[in-house]
Order: C-alpha cells, then structure tokens, then sequence
C-alpha cells in the first residue's frame, strides 16, 4: 500500500496535526510519503525529512500553492495519487476544505475524521456529535481520509531520514484568489496540542471578565484558552477559541472548564480529555456528569482562588 | 442572480440520539427530526442575498425520504421561492449527494450555491467541496461573511487559527459556518403562503445518478461511557486532587 499525506506547515516546521496524520499512516502500515506545498516548503522539508515513517518528502514549491487554495492544491493532488492508494490528511480547516475535493476528482467516497484504524480499509469515526462510533469499510480502490489529530499517537521527529524529491505543482487556478488572513494573537500553546486547557463558558458574564479570570489561571498552568460555542456568540472570546462539534476537537491531559453547562456540542469537542475540572455554580449542570473532578461555587471567587493557590 | 440553496433533514440537534441494541445505526423511529442547523444558515443568507444584493430566485433542493418535503416548506416559509425534493428513501452518501446537485446545477445555472458546512448526523463535511470539484466552481467554506461585489464573491472563512478572505469568481460555492448569521423564524402567514409555492419531486434515477454506497457502515455503537468523579468542596481540595492526579505538579 502507498500512501501520501498532505503535510501542513508553519515557520519551516511540519505542525502537529500532519505528526498525528503521519500516526495514522504508521498505523495503516505501508509506504509512506508525505507532500508539502507552498513557496515555504523547502524550508520545512529540512524539517520534515527526520521524521519517523516517512519515506519520501516531496516538495511542491509553488507560490501558487501559498494559502492552501482548494482549487489549487486539489488537482495536483489528484495527479499525484495515480501513483498512491491512500490520501490522508488531518481534519483541520484545510485538510477539511481539500480532501473532499480531491475525492470526488477521484470518484471515491471519503472517510472524514477518523479516531481508528481497524485494518487497510476499515475504520471509526465519531457520528453525531460524537454520540455514536461508526465502524465503515470503504470499498473504493482508492481510498480518501481525514484524519482526528487527538486520536492518534504522533509521529516522531528524529526518527526517520527520508529523501527529498521535487515535485511539479502545475498549478492553475482561474477561480479562486486569496486576499487577506486575520490571525487571532495568542502567545499561548495551540489549542489542539496543548497539555493543558482552560476553557470558559457564558457564565463568566464579559469579554473582560473572561480575560480577567480566564487568562491568569492559563498562564499559570501554561495553558491554551478555550471557550464554549455560548462565550464565542457572546463576543467573550474569538471563534478560533471554540472547542465543539462545530469547533475544535481536543484531548488534552487536563481541561478546565470553567462557567460551562456542558451541552452535547461542547461535550463533542473535549470528552476525550484526559482528566476534566468543572467548575460551575449549577450542580446539575450536565459537565458534572463527565467530570473527574467538580467544584461547585461561584467562579469569580473560585477561580482567582484557584489561580493563587497553584 | 439565481442562488440554489440545499438543505438536509436530520435529528433535531437538541435530541441525544440513541444507538439501537443491534448496533445497525442510531434509532430515528419516533424522534424529533429539523432542518440541520447549518442549512438554516444558508437558508438565511440567500434570502439576505435577496434583499440586499439583488438576488432573483431561491431555489430550495433537499435529497431525501418523502418528509424532507417539510424542511423544504420551511425553507419556502422563511423566504425561498421554490423547491426540489430528490426523493430517495435510502442514504445517500455525501458523493451521490454532490453528483445530484451538480445536475441540477448545471440545470439550473444558479450564481450561488448556498450549503451548510456539515450536516449533524453524519458530521462529514464534505458536499460543498465535492460540488466544486464536480462543477469546477470555487469553494468559500466555512463562511462566516459572504458579500457578492459585481462578478465574484469575497467569502471570509473560519480557519484554525483565525479568519481568511478569498475571492471567488461567481458561479461560486459557499459553505456556511455557525457566525454566518441568525436565521430568522418562519412567521405564520409566511408559513400559509409557502403551502402554494411550487416543489418539483423527482428521483436521483432522473438525473442519472448511482446512489449505491461506496462506504459500508459494519457497525454503530455508543462511545465508550466516561464515568464523573467525585465533587470536591474547596479550592484546596481541587488543587490537592490534580496534585494527587498528577496533572499539575
């Protein structure tokens, strides 16, 4: 079996996301390349080549690939995959925007985020918000994936010694064009690969008071921030904090979640964590119910509290 | 400007679905049933594409069992003009999906294509993006703005990390992210009057599409169950317990 994993890269480093991705590809067994695209992708190649369990990194480096365009990155793709069984690619913005077109140039189905792997053409994957696990078997020739990052022990850096291939991009994309990205600033961890996360919901009231309260007990555990769909509507915190189904999916070692009621939407993004605090002033509330640990008050003594005495 | 806007019908996202005892799938009998969540979305922003950016006609298509029927006369209540139910009492993966719509697409010769950005049942996230590739249009997923500037679309996409702006040359796809906007309610009158408009049924066999599946579904069953801890009574204690836990050193 041959499989290609489209890489994502930053600073002239592979992300996380495509190390979990690579994960998955150890976990399907067989020969595993990996492509990196982008004006920016000889620099992380350097990065790239040490990985464990790739065999070949391949290099696009074309700045009509930069920004990640579908339109773009989806038919060279498809040219390369005459040549692979397997497209994986992590269940992030882009792999998310990519992969299904990809598949459907292929005309094959696509298995979306995948936890496990249960043999070449079996695996699970969370449904209804995480509320089932679906076993399926794809019974195309060519198979499509995306892959959970949380789900899958990440490949290591230092491990491998692949070569390095140039490949051409042949990129011709008349319809879409990037005009302008806004990053949201954060100094802290990246919510998906974080330790740890603290997370805050409606109850904190403001977009001050959740900084106020919020940020401190982060920086103190060395934490990323998350927030619930209710604190994003609110305007508390941006959109890329939220963690959910129609968030961020994450599994951190501790997640704190401070003023959240714990609907089935937030639950989906963060009940695979591996110890959870609740903090909230409803002992009803339906987080207590997954918590390891609940602490039931009113957070705005509790939590600065908390904070002093870490 | 024609805008062709396709909506599923899916368990009510306030529903916590059941898995069956015989782990074939999640038990629908007898439950509440909407319009997925996100399709609203995009129901909502081709009405303002109406009202603000001279839109002519909305075109509601649902691919579905005969009660989709009821998610398209809601889309008609709160302000499409006409539907199309592709009627099909089995599943139709996100592929099948595609291809249909492609057909009607090409049919229909909308501007805009309006899909929301997954669905809550199957949570694939795949139609929209499967649609460009059949189509060869552009793809604005996860629309959080969408504003239509002579012949293309300035679509602002919630991406990790942040947000990101494209221009996508019309014909265009967009697929609709939760902060797109609030969809407004079907008033009753609205309701009343979307019992006249028109709505076509046709079968996939009439657009030439294999709706066969391409992924067989093994098994479905609950997620591993976690069990809650203990409540504790004090900020020390919590800090003792996630010592004793090891969490924080």
């Amino acid at each position: 079996m041959k499989i290609l994993v489209l890489g994502e890269h930053a600073h002239g480093k592979v992300k996380d996301s495509t190390l979990a991705t690579l994960g998955a590809a150890a976990k399907l067994g067989g020969d595993t390349d990996l492509l990196l695209i982008g004006s920016e992708a000889q620099g992380a190649a350097d990065d790239a080549k040490s990985i464990g369990g790739v065999a070949k990194v391949l290099v696009a480096a074309d700045a009509g690939l930069d920004h990640e365009l579908a339109e773009s990155v989806a038919p060279l793709l498809h040219r390369l995959m005459e040549g692979y069984d397997v497209l994986l690619a992590s269940s992030t913005t882009t792999g998310r925007n990519i992969a299904p077109r990809v598949a459907a140039l292929l005309d094959v189905a696509q298995v979306s985020d995948i936890i496990a792997v249960e043999g070449p053409d079996t695996f699970q994957r969370p449904i209804y918000a995480g509320n089932a696990i679906a076993t399926v078997r794809s019974k195309d020739a060519k198979k499509v994936i995306t892959v959970r990052g949380t789900a899958f022990t990440k490949a290591e850096r230092g491990a491998g010694s692949a070569a390095v291939e140039t490949v051409d991009a042949g990129v011709s994309n008349g319809v879409t064009s990037f005009v302008s990205a806004e990053a949201s600033e954060s100094e802290r961890p990246e919510l998906t690969s974080a330790k740890i996360i603290v997370s805050g919901g409606r109850a904190l009231g403001s977009s001050e008071q959740f900084h106020a309260l919020i940020d401190p007990l982060a920086d103190k555990l060395g934490a990323a921030v998350g927030a619930s769909r209710a604190a994003v509507d609110a305007g508390y915190a941006p959109n890329d904090y939220q963690v959910g189904q129609t968030g961020k999916i994450v599994a951190p070692e501790l997640y704190v979640a401070v003023g959240i009621s714990g609907a089935i939407q937030h639950l989906a993004g963060m009940k695979d964590s591996k110890v959870i605090v609740a903090i909230n002033k409803d002992e009803e509330a339906p987080i207590f119910q997954i918590a390891d640990v609940g602490l039931v008050g009113d957070l705005f003594k509790l939590v600065p509290e908390l904070t002093e005495k870490l | 400007m024609k805008v062709l806007v396709a909506v599923k019908r899916v368990i009510d996202y306030n529903v916590k679905p059941r898995v069956k005892m015989d782990g074939t799938g999640v038990d629908l009998a007898n439950v509440k049933m909407s319009m997925n969540p996100f399709d609203e979305i995009a129901v909502e922003e081709a009405i303002r594409l109406k009202e603000k950016a001279g839109a002519t006609e909305i075109v509601v298509v649902s691919v579905g069992p005969q009660k989709a029927q009821e998610t398209i006369r809601t889309a008609l209540a709160m302000g499409a003009d006409r539907g199309i139910l592709v009627q099909t009492d089995d599943e139709v993966e996100p592929l099948a999906v595609a291809k249909i719509l492609a057909k009607i697409v090409e049919e229909e010769q909308p501007q805009v294509v309006l899909l929301g950005k997954q669905a809550i049942d199957d949570d694939s996230s795949q139609v929209g993006q499967m649609l460009g590739a059949l189509t060869g249009y552009g793809q604005g997923t996860f629309a959080s703005k969408v504003e239509i500037n002579g012949d293309s679309a300035h679509v602002t996409r919630e991406v990790d990390g942040g947000l990101e702006t494209v221009a996508i040359k019309l014909p265009a796809i967009v697929t609709t992210d939760l902060r797109l906007n609030d969809p407004r309610y079907p008033s009753l009158p609205n309701i009343m009057k979307a019992k006249s408009k028109p709505l076509s049924t046709k079968a996939p066999a009439d657009y030439g599409v294999d709706t066969a599946p391409r992924l067989e579904t093994l098994k479905v069953a609950e997620p591993a169950k976690r069990q809650g801890g203990a409540k504790v009574g004090s900020v020390d204690e919590l800090v003792a317990k996630l010592k004793s836990l090891g969490v924080v050193a």
